[in-house]
């Protein structure tokens, strides 16, 4: 990783690091990452746009979850790894508690009418956004055989199939790899 | 085996096969926590899906509510850590010789390689929540359908066609 660029505000210490991803995980309805980059961006400046943009593509690239791997990669750079464990530990502290409570207050009052009547509304407009996302990652990719060939044969053996994952990817990968590489010998 | 070292195994590996996100793997979760080892039903695992989504914070919550399940506290905490602890370690090896390799013809084409794959397991995804959320007809499958046909078409925000949606199941109508 490049150091900070000079002109850049002080590198953030280990707290810095830990209250800012905090605040970002404690504001991250719907998703952490538009938070993570108005905190790391807009407010505190840690990093450039430019920066970020190439945070974003990396973190796409490696596998898990991927607003934790940015937590992990971000405290690396000002403070090695106990920077990271502070950036990891504050992005999930409310969340973790905040999910425990929902969970344990559905159990408590889930038998109330209605509940989950509204859960399962809920739910069908959440597979809807799924959904919905997933056709927008899918229009930039492009509509060449190769793509659509990949996309289908994966949507096919994991939903509708239901067959275990580890297999699927271990034979889907590879050659989906293999194939662009081909195409752009 | 004891339930949290199934836990830790089981997400463990999902870690580093989680490419594109945790939304990738909510299939391969749905089979071992529905399928496999019957921790939740189908449809306890939409309304999972749904908290954890309602709560603040990364969509990785999902896990956290099927380890909070399959084993309590304990098992909430053994299935967040084993979530995180695989593919952080390497984002901490790796983001330091990543930059070195930018535009390097090996890595455009596992780019290039991947997404499709990752898409189809986003839609794969989609697919099984609503399904989850489907027992009672096709009003079901009307939400799902009308709530993407607006994501993808125009700018409205999420949350209203998600109030939108709940207010229609308290009605009755799903």
């Amino acid at each position: 990783m490049t150091p900070p660029p000079a002109g850049a505000v002080r590198p953030p210490t280990v707290a810095e690091l830990y209250r800012g991803f905090f605040h970002a995980g404690a504001r991250g309805f719907g998703g952490v990452l538009p938070w993570a980059r108005r905190m790391l961006v807009d407010e505190r400046r840690w990093l450039t746009a430019a920066e970020f943009t190439d945070l974003f593509s990396l973190c796409n690239f490696l596998p898990g979850p991927n607003t934790i791997n940015m937590t992990i990669i971000v405290g690396a750079r000002f403070q090695g790894p106990r920077g990271s464990l502070a950036a990891l530990a504050g992005i999930l502290t409310l969340p973790v508690v905040a999910v425990l409570a929902l969970a344990l207050l559905h159990d408590r009052f889930g038998q109330l009418p209605g509940i989950d009547a509204f859960l399962r509304g809920l739910g069908a407009a959440a597979g809807g956004l799924v959904l919905a996302t997933g056709l927008r990652m899918a229009v930039p990719l492009g509509r060449t055989p190769r793509v659509l060939a990949f996309l289908l044969v994966t949507f096919a053996a994991i939903a509708l199939r239901r067959w275990p994952l580890v297999p699927v990817l271990l034979a889907l990968a590879p050659a989906s790899v293999l194939v662009a590489w081909l195409r752009r010998a | 085996m004891s339930i949290l070292v199934t836990l830790a195994v089981r997400f463990m590996s999902l870690s580093l096969l989680a490419v594109g996100g945790v939304v990738t793997v909510v299939p391969e979760i749905h089979r071992l926590a529905v399928d496999v080892h019957q921790w939740v039903t189908d449809a306890r695992f939409t309304q999972l899906f749904v908290i954890a989504q309602a709560a603040p914070g990364p969509n990785m919550l999902l896990v956290t509510l099927v380890g909070w399940h399959a084993a309590g506290l304990p098992g909430a905490l053994v299935a967040t850590a084993a979530m995180c602890a695989p593919s952080c370690t390497l984002s901490y090896f790796v983001a330091r010789a990543w930059d070195r390799f930018r535009g390097a013809r090996w890595r455009r084409a596992v780019e290039a390689g991947l997404a499709p794959i990752t898409v189809g397991l986003v839609l794969a995804t989609g697919w099984l929540v609503a399904r989850g959320a489907q027992d009672s007809g096709w009003a079901a499958s009307g939400i799902t359908a009308v709530v993407a046909g607006l994501v993808v078409f125009t700018r409205v925000h999420p949350l209203w066609l998600f109030a939108a949606a709940g207010t229609l199941g308290l009605l009755g109508v799903v």
